[in-house]
């Protein structure tokens, strides 16, 4: 192959992957909205939604539709341009995140491998830092432009506690990463398929990362930035119609996305527990397909943790929401760091 | 200044370390949550099933027939006059010949209303009835859109007539048949 060909199959390859998983974020967003609304129901000794079709299930298309139907309201004053770019933004970098996930192992069709990822980048769990940092300007730019107090403060509340949290969540992976060796989503999946997985290493890390996740998707109990009873849904009170639902969306593939990084992180990605699948003697195709359901098993269960734990504990006050963050989350993962660091050196040598 | 004597003092001990932790506080929380995941749900599929009602549960009234189908009110008035929420209306007509068997007694209700709205359900006016021409069945009156819907006619509270739908007649008295 020359210099400056383009390989049409590699495009075509890439673009159907994209769309493959943007759609599957958005079927699972859309199917974590009626499954949020079961699991409440069941916590509560409910059934929940059970009319639009079997069990159900067609609530998420009712609730879709309804959204598309209602009245789009833009405050009078507000800045228009960006009133209609913080749902954008916040549907966009959920989206974002999924690009650098090792969904499973190389499918092999037409004496090709392709790679169930869309980019392998050398700085893989860097990137997906960046884009959720990004994540916070929806809420900002949201609560911003609708000129609306609670909005602002609510926009203020996110804010800070993205930053703070993004701190030890940072710390608590750069541990992940002294063991890995590398940035790189799919080393760090085939080292806990080579040794055992991270979670065994770094049972405090995975802790500290799953409280920060919490805190980085808005959910209870550090779901401030909505706080319904306080701040009249918070960043969200002056969005109708779509709007609404982009930003509602876009916190159900946080959820999933988080949910994923977390497995791929600590639970071994698409690895199947317990069993060496690499001296099976079945067709690579199928191992591959059987790979990702294993990784969309595992974060499924997290995201049912997320709402497990949504209906069983109230929000934290803010003060004790900073206090966390700042006083005993970052000395807890510094040390954890700390630690790992000098373990990792006392063996290598 | 002590306004009741249910004042209780709350505790505010620092928290110990453990609670200072969460985690295994909220464990145990979650602990509790996971539970009624597996127990048996409270709701009551509303259309499909309805839930049963007591034997003497005061539901939607009905006008009751003797067993040869003819109409036992005579409109006396009476349970109009003991319904506490004036909820009964009636106008009273004379049988003519060969209307024998339609009405028990030379005089019968032309017109009798009941505004569910207003009523209160309490049983009076089948206690007040000389003629057992009234009873309160186990079921209640069913939503409505338009408040018009929730004046009961005669025709909605008369109970189906035994000779021609016997088992209509036997399900709107319920348990009450027992009592008749």
């Amino acid at each position: 192959m020359y210099l400056l060909a383009i390989d049409w199959f590699f495009i075509l390859e890439k673009f159907l992957l994209i769309g493959l998983i943007v759609t599957l974020s958005m079927v699972v967003a859309m199917y974590a909205t009626y499954g949020e609304r079961k699991v409440a129901a069941w916590l509560q000794d409910r059934i929940g939604p059970n009319r639009a079709g079997p069990f159900g299930i067609l609530q998420p298309l009712a609730d879709g539709g309804k959204l598309f139907f209602k009245e789009e309201i833009i405050p009078l004053i507000s800045s228009k341009f960006l009133f209609i770019l913080g749902p954008c933004l916040a549907m966009i970098t959920a989206l974002l995140t999924s690009a650098v996930i090792p969904w499973s192992t190389p499918l092999h069709l037409f004496d090709k491998d392709i790679p169930l990822q869309v980019a392998d980048i050398n700085i893989g769990i860097l990137y997906i830092f960046g884009v959720v940092s990004l994540g916070v300007y929806g809420i900002m730019i949201g609560g911003w432009a609708s000129n609306n107090k609670f909005s602002l403060l609510a926009a203020v509340r996110g804010a800070s506690q993205m930053v703070s949290y993004e701190l030890p969540m940072g710390l608590a992976l750069i541990a992940v990463l002294m063991l890995a060796g590398d940035l790189r989503m799919s080393v760090i999946v085939n080292n806990q398929i080579e040794h055992y997985w991270h979670i065994v290493y770094q049972p405090i890390g995975f802790i500290i990362f799953f409280v920060c996740a919490l805190a980085e998707c808005n959910r209870t109990p550090f779901d401030l930035p909505e706080a319904e009873n306080e701040l009249n849904f918070g960043y969200h009170q002056e969005y109708s119609s779509m709007k609404l639902g982009f930003y509602l969306f876009a916190e159900y593939i946080n959820m999933f996305i988080s949910g994923v990084v977390m497995s791929t992180l600590y639970f071994g990605g698409y690895d199947i527990p317990f069993v060496n699948e690499a001296n099976w003697d079945i067709n690579q195709n199928l191992l591959a397909i059987i790979g990702f359901a294993v990784l969309l098993a595992k974060a499924f269960f997290f995201v049912f943790v997320f709402m497990w734990i949504r209906w069983t504990i109230p929000r934290f006050r803010y003060d004790q929401l900073m206090k966390l963050g700042w006083r005993t989350l970052i000395p807890l993962a510094l040390l954890n760091m700390v630690l790992t660091a000098a373990i990792v050196l006392w063996f290598k040598k | 200044m002590q306004l009741t004597q249910r004042a209780k003092q709350v505790e505010r001990k620092p928290m110990t370390l453990l609670e200072k932790i969460y985690l295994w506080n909220i464990a145990k929380g979650m602990l509790i949550t996971i539970r009624h995941l597996f127990k048996r749900k409270a709701t009551i599929k509303y259309p499909e099933e309805t839930r049963s009602f007591s034997k003497v549960f005061r539901g939607v009234q009905i006008l009751n027939r003797d067993e040869e189908g003819r109409e036992r009110c005579t409109a006396c008035g009476l349970c109009a006059v003991a319904c506490p929420a004036e909820a009964i209306t009636m106008e009273a007509a004379e049988r003519q010949p060969g209307e024998e068997h339609l009405y028990r007694e030379e005089k019968y209700a032309a017109k009798y209303e009941i505004n569910m709205l207003r009523c209160i359900f309490c049983g009076y006016c089948e206690e007040a009835c000389p003629k057992d021409a009234i009873y309160l069945t186990q079921t209640f009156a069913p939503a409505n859109y338009g408040r018009q819907g929730f004046i009961y006619k005669k025709e909605d509270l008369l109970i189906p007539d035994p000779k021609e739908d016997p088992e209509g007649y036997q399900k709107a008295l319920g348990e009450k048949s027992s009592k008749a």
